[in-house]
């Protein structure tokens, strides 16, 4: 259907894995250095400082933080909505820095965006908002209505084709905007904060949306939330802001399990319990006050999940294990999740089992 | 057709008896508001053609929009505030020399279209950026996203997403413009406004008098029910 589509595919079929690994230190987006004050009457607002990024060809990247770390304003200075202050964007090899106007408006086109309040044009239709994108590139009419026409199918609204935006609910209101941002077959989506407007299962569809653009058209998906749900439904890499500036990059499973600073700690816990309530563990060591009992929190990720390490370890180091919380989650489709385990017996043998647990892969945390 | 009307008014000022019946009341009635209307519909017509690109770059030019233009935006709003503080009986005779410039005289319907349209025009700049900036800016950043030039957002964005408004603002200004006329009226301007003065001010004509006021009501109203159905048309049209 699309040329991207087409093109994506052909070349991941003939070229496996030579390509993959291409692909994968392809960086379409590079960010260096990038700054950006904002110049207020009463004073300037360091929104930005000093932040190095890069995106790769084909990836789902998240960026997370919370209201007024910068992450608009990073967004934006993508498609230079906003000018930087200093620092330099290249995207797919162009350094929007140096572009004329008219050079940035063609380099715009083949970037497209979603935002959290939608924004089409109330003045007309569906079809002709998918549209708009095709008339500002001049696309011929005859042509640009058929492409209205996939665009309209690939996101499922077909029927609402004649219905003006106050007719939908925000569900269908962001598939036309996705229709639309995807209409001159661009080379990369920026989303600012596309689902915060919509109700959790609404949210969820519009994600399996755009993960199935991700996927299909192979087109480089680059979002920014507050929220880790979205974060651990559908990116691969995230990268966290935090007062102006990136503390923290990488997969998202490995700030899933290893979140390596405070606010990464804390977005994480926002969707993941990992500790059990604090009175339900004291009153539980009191009850054992007579043998030795350590309490330890052990997180796992991916296959340990399946294994039987737990009662292994209870056979082999003869000791008792008390459940008292626990937690399983996927990102990704892999597994992850952490339990709060009271081990009870002999000093040593409870020492040994965690050194058991240990070289099973897991990850051990002695709690008290 | 100006001269003829022109001469009938001149006959009908001297020849005309008092104590007048109701068939002649109806037709001086009905030959003034034809003229009014006449006088007003091509006015307001002018005035839109220069106001509503003024009001386009009032809103266009200033910080941070499209065609961010500090200084020609200053110069523009003071320029339109001066005229706009000039009241309006004051401006039709300020203005007649460049009446008699483009006319050939001051005196008659079509003379008095200079000063309704030179007046209308700032007023027209000023509602146009009241509609244009009640526009969500997001529109026309996710515009400038696609790749919009800053005249796709003008003619794809601000003027059709401002329509409805719009038009609110030409029926406001149509009666704003059915008042000024009347002024005009009384200097020699023709229209509802001759009438009223020459019949009812100064030959106590009281039933001209009544006429013309409840003709301009029944105007007035007609205006702005007219306005009002075709904005909510639009509006309804997208719902
Ligand atoms: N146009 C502007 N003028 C001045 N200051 C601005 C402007 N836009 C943003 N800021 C400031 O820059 C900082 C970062 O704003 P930004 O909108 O990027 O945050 P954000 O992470 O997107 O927050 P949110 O989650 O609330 O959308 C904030 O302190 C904000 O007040
Ligand atoms: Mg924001």
């Amino acid at each position: 259907m699309f040329c991207i589509h087409a093109k994506g595919q052909t070349v991941l079929i003939f070229m496996g894995s030579k390509l993959k690994y291409a692909r994968e230190t392809d960086r379409l987006i590079q960010i260096t250095n990038l700054s950006k004050i904002y110049h207020t009457p009463h004073q300037d607002i360091l929104a930005l400082d000093d932040v190095s990024l890069s995106v790769r060809r084909g990836e789902v990247f998240g960026i997370i933080g919370l209201s007024g770390a910068g992450k608009s304003t990073l967004i934006r200075c993508i498609n230079m909505l906003e000018k930087p202050t200093r620092g330099s964007i290249m995207v797919d090899g162009q350094d929007l820095n140096a572009l004329k106007q008219r050079e940035l408006r063609q380099a715009r086109q083949k970037i497209g965006m979603i935002f959290q309040q939608f924004n089409l044009l109330s003045s007309r239709n569906v079809f002709d908002n998918v549209m708009f994108p095709l008339e500002i590139a001049h696309i011929p009419p005859q042509q640009a209505q058929q492409r209205v026409a996939e665009l309209l199918e690939l996101v499922g609204i077909t029927d609402k084709a004649r219905v003006y935006p106050d007719q939908l609910s925000g569900g269908q209101k962001q598939r036309v905007g996705i229709a639309r941002a995807l209409a001159n077959d661009p080379k990369i989506l920026l989303s600012d904060e596309a689902t915060s407007a919509l109700d959790p299962d609404t949210t969820r569809s519009i994600l399996k949306l755009l993960k199935d653009i991700n996927s299909q058209l192979g087109l480089t998906i680059l979002l920014i939330t507050h929220d880790m749900n979205v974060i651990k439904q559908i990116c691969d890499r995230v990268a966290v802001i935090n007062e102006s500036r990136i503390v923290e990059v990488g997969d998202v499973i490995s700030i899933f399990s290893k979140p390596g600073t405070p606010t990464s700690q804390s977005f994480i816990s926002s969707i993941i319990n990992k500790d059990a309530p604090d009175e339900y563990i004291s009153n539980l060591i009191n009850r054992h006050s007579g043998s030795y009992s350590c309490l330890v929190r052990v997180s796992f990720i991916g296959a340990s999940a399946g294994e039987p390490v737990i009662s292994s370890m209870i056979k082999r180091h003869g000791i008792d294990a008390n459940i008292l919380y626990g937690n399983i989650d996927r990102v990704k489709d892999v597994p992850f999740g952490n339990l709060t385990l009271e081990l009870i017996g002999d000093r040593e043998a409870v020492r040994q089992s965690m050194e058991f647990l240990k070289d099973s892969g897991l990850e051990v945390e002695v709690m008290a | 057709m100006i001269t003829a009307q022109i001469t009938g008014w001149a006959s009908s000022l001297m020849g005309i008896s008092l104590g007048a019946d109701m068939a002649w009341v109806w037709e001086k009635v009905l030959q003034a508001t034809w003229e009014t209307l006449y006088m007003v519909a091509i006015a307001t017509g002018l005035s839109y053609v220069f106001g509503l690109p003024l009001g386009v770059i009032l809103v266009t030019t200033e910080e941070g929009h499209i065609l961010e233009s500090k200084g020609l935006n200053r110069v523009l709003g003071t320029f339109i505030n001066a005229v706009r503080s000039i009241p309006f009986i004051i401006f039709l005779i300020l203005v007649i020399p460049f009446t008699r410039l483009v006319v050939g005289t001051s005196i008659g319907t079509v003379a008095s279209m200079v000063p309704l349209t030179l007046a209308a025009i700032p007023f027209v700049a000023r509602m146009v950026e009241t509609s244009l900036k009640e526009i969500d800016w997001g529109l026309i950043e996710a515009a400038l996203s696609m790749g919009a030039s800053a005249w796709q957002v003008i003619i794809k964005v601000l003027l059709p997403e401002a329509r409805a408004s719009i038009v609110l603002g030409v029926a406001i200004t149509t009666i704003n413009l059915v008042g000024y006329s009347a002024m005009a009226g009384i200097v020699g301007g023709g229209g509802l406004g001759t009438l009223a003065y020459y019949y009812g001010y100064q030959r106590y004509e009281d039933l001209i008098m009544w006429v013309t006021v409840i003709v301009l009501i029944a105007f007035v109203q007609c205006v702005q029910m007219a306005g009002d159905k075709w904005a909510g048309k639009i509006t309804n049209q997208r719902r």
